[in-house]
């Protein structure tokens, strides 16, 4: 053995030691690994992740009021709230207005003004085209004669708390708060809408997640238990609508649940019921068509972990003396737990984001956070609006991942 | 062919624990894994059921058990007729191959497991559990989950589960196929040592003749959903009642040729080379039946006296290393397998592949049986 280490040490052992090789080698792979990963890493970044925080950003992103009014922001600093500001703010503002006529910015301005005040888009719109292009001797005159609300301090208020870079503007917006003469207060009753729908995002969700639970246990035991060629059969049954595209699927419920749809027809002619139910832009339509979409992403978690589960360990617990109930509550149920919290993870949080399908079926009072998403970005292009929730929607679905993790077990959410 | 051999003499009076009568199993109505078997179970016995894979063993077993249901005959567990009773209502600890522990419960919960379901108080369980963990010398790994355990840990954890509730009756399906040969060996061991304290009824399947014979006080030996041969085990090994318990237990040489002369103790039987030997009947064998000579390789002497009944020169195919013994492969009577083992250190084990030599063997360790389908 000596003998041998010695030689070794004279012949075989290089001079750099033996971590430096294993370092260099282990290095090596590495770079292999990485230049492998280099394009969907360079595509995920650039077409995804960047675009996805850029426009995260514009929920607090304030770009507008301090390029195109900059002096008026300058002056505005020493403008204590409550009263009419001195004439070098309205000479500052007068002087920022006049720059932006016949440009589009003036319009820009105004959008983005009226976001925080109705109304402000006009007077912006009003003063503009109204100034005179001369020296004027008082500005504050002038601008009072063009429109009155420049003598209101709420107008005012607006500009000095939305002149800095960044603003909380669009956050509260999504929390129905805004900022007020006595700071940060509630939005008035007919326009707080969004707590409202944050909790029915979450109601939904929810029920759309039991109801999936509930419909889809079953069937992941039964093909779980059944012979492999009746599993299979099973199996593409469930996976069938997963290759139909999400608005087909839609729009098919569209067709079979309207007052003359076929559900409707076929109820009333079995005599169910003496009138058509409605099933549709309503709470029970939006129900019906996610869980239906849903219940995939729900049965096959579930059923791959149940799968798993030997059937040995049911007959252990029946031979140590629990009945059928007893074997399912302590043994079968526990060890189905993983599948459950990860099928319940996934289709909580895709229908968290559900947009399309509440969009066709569902009422306007149906309508969850992925809709006022879309409404703000097209129609309404309030962007840091839009964005804001987006950022609420994320995180509420942090919140609640971390805390089912806690709860089960981060390593059980995993979709196997 | 069902012969039943004497119950062990010291419960001889005593009911059976198990009877199976006329039990019959299919799975598809048209082949039958299990045909008429009547059985007693002797109350206190290890009793193997042993068998190749397919022989109706394991069907057996979990009939016992309750896992499946007759299709014809009945079964009685100390009297009571239990053909239909659902398993968690026969009160028998059943311990299986892939031990079976509840993953998601730590070995304490998993042992725990059958005193919870019978309402047995916390005290109590608590003592009983920790009484169990020590008989299996598991007492430090109460808290820990099956996945932290050795496998020969987690069917210890599994045996002490199936012996916490105290069933008198307790079946083994192969409980120590998963293990390697040297846990197996001490496994089988402790087995045997724990069916001695406790004088529980073992039931205990396995395809395995080494472990049948080292732990069993009677084993039945299962081919083609019946039972061959029930008996203890010497008796299987010195007297098997037929070709296929003489070939499955233990090693065997087999000789096939015709009766040529039948005599009061001992038949005549002529090899394919033209060989005459002499063999014990144990089928009744008439002049010209074909017949199969079986003959245990370390029955064979290398040193025939006179007193032999047959001695003849045959010559050496290979010789074979074992360690502990040597196998030498010789060319007899048209075999090209004959097998002799004979123990080291042994001044013969030099001989090479071409010697030829000289062997022979008394007629009463060579039994004669019937050539099936002749």
């Amino acid at each position: 053995m000596q003998a041998s280490l010695e030689m070794m040490g004279e012949t075989e052992i290089p001079k750099m030691g033996l971590r430096t090789l294993v370092r260099r080698a282990e290095r090596r792979h590495f770079m292999t690994m990485l230049a492998l990963m280099a394009p969907s890493v360079i595509f995920v970044a650039l077409l995804f992740v960047i675009p996805i925080l850029l426009f995260l950003f514009r929920s607090v992103d304030n770009a507008e009021i301090p390029t195109l009014l900059p002096k008026t922001a300058v002056a505005l600093d020493t403008w204590r709230d409550g009263e009419i500001p001195g004439e070098p703010v309205f000479a500052a503002l007068a002087s920022d207005l006049h720059a932006l006529k016949g440009s589009p910015d003036a319009a820009l301005l105004g959008r983005r003004l009226n976001f925080a005040v109705p109304g402000y888009r006009r007077l912006i719109t009003r003063t503009v085209t109204s100034l005179p292009g001369t020296q004027m001797a008082s500005a504050k005159e002038t601008l009072a004669a063009i429109d009155k609300s420049w003598l209101d301090p709420v107008y005012w208020r607006t500009l000095k708390s939305q002149s800095g870079r960044i603003t909380d503007f669009y956050l509260l917006s999504a929390l129905d708060l805004q900022r007020g003469a006595g700071g940060i207060e509630k939005v008035s009753g007919e326009q707080a809408i969004f707590m409202s729908l944050y909790g029915r995002t979450l109601y939904t969700a929810f029920g759309v997640t039991a109801l999936c639970l509930l419909i889809g246990y079953p069937v992941a035991a039964v093909m779980a238990a059944a012979r492999p060629a009746v599993a299979n059969w099973l199996l593409s049954l469930v996976l069938i609508p997963f290759w139909t595209s999400l608005l087909v699927r839609t729009t098919a419920w569209v067709v079979l649940l309207q007052t003359e749809g076929l559900v409707n027809k076929v109820l009333l002619q079995l005599g169910v019921i003496s009138e058509p139910l409605k099933l549709m832009f309503n709470t029970a339509g939006v129900f019906i068509a996610m869980v239906h979409v849903l219940l995939p992403y729900m049965i096959l978690p579930v059923y791959s972990v149940m799968k798993g589960i030997s059937p040995v360990h049911l007959r252990a617990a029946a031979s140590l003396g629990a009945n059928p109930a007893t074997v399912f509550r302590t043994v079968y149920l526990p060890l189905t737990i993983p599948g459950v919290a990860a099928g319940c993870t996934l289709v909580f949080v895709l229908s968290l984001g559900f947009y399309v399908t509440p969009a066709l079926v569902g009422g306007p009072g149906d309508q969850m956070i992925g809709y006022f998403i879309a409404y703000f970005t097209n129609s309404a292009v309030n962007w840091g609006l839009a964005s804001a929730l987006g950022v609420f929607l994320l995180l509420l679905i942090g919140v609640i991942y971390l805390a089912l993790g806690k709860l089960v077990g981060f390593d059980k959410l995993k979709v196997r | 062919m069902n012969a039943i051999a004497p119950l062990p003499s010291e419960a001889g009076t005593a009911w059976p624990i198990v009877r199976f009568a006329g039990v019959r199993k299919s799975y598809d109505g048209e082949n039958l894994i299990v045909k008429d078997l009547d059985l007693d179970i002797v109350r206190g016995e290890f009793l193997t059921l042993l068998g190749p894979s397919g022989s109706g063993k394991t069907t057996t077993l979990m009939m016992l058990a309750g896992f499946e249901i007759p299709t014809e005959g009945t079964i009685l567990l100390g009297g009571r007729n239990i053909t239909n009773l659902p398993p968690h209502r026969r009160g028998i600890g059943v311990v299986f191959q892939n031990y079976a522990l509840f993953p998601h419960m730590t070995i304490g919960q998993n042992i725990a497991y059958p005193l919870r379901i019978r309402g047995v108080t916390a005290t109590e369980t608590e003592r009983r559990v920790e009484e169990a963990l020590t008989m299996v010398k598991l007492g430090a790994f109460a808290e820990r989950r099956p996945a932290q355990l050795s496998g020969g840990q987690q069917q210890r954890a599994a045996l002490a589960r199936a012996l916490v509730f105290r069933p008198e009756l307790v079946l083994l399906d192969e409980p120590l196929g998963a293990l390697d040969k040297q846990l197996r060996e001490q496994m089988q061991y402790e087995l045997k040592q724990l069916h001695e304290e406790l004088k529980v009824t073992m039931v205990y399947v396995t395809h395995d003749q080494t472990e049948a014979l080292t732990m069993s006080d009677r084993i039945a030996v299962f081919n083609d959903g019946r039972i061959q041969q029930l008996a203890t085990p010497a008796d299987l090994y010195e007297n098997p009642l037929n070709a296929f318990v003489a070939e499955f237990v233990g090693e065997n040489n087999r000789l096939v040729g015709d009766v040529v002369d039948t005599g009061l103790s001992a038949v005549s039987i002529r090899l394919a080379d033209g060989t005459v030997v002499r063999g014990k009947a144990v089928d009744e064998l008439r002049k010209g039946d074909r017949a199969v000579l079986s003959l245990r390789p370390e029955r064979v002497s290398l040193d025939p006296t006179d007193s032999f009944a047959n001695v003849l020169s045959a010559p050496v195919e290979k010789v074979i290393y074992l360690g502990d013994a040597t196998r030498l492969i010789l060319r007899v009577g048209g075999s090209e397998e004959f097998s002799v083992k004979i123990p080291n250190p042994d001044d013969r084990a030099t001989m090479m592949r071409g010697d030829a030599i000289r062997i022979g063997w008394r007629d009463t360790d060579c039994r004669a049986f019937r050539l099936a389908n002749s």
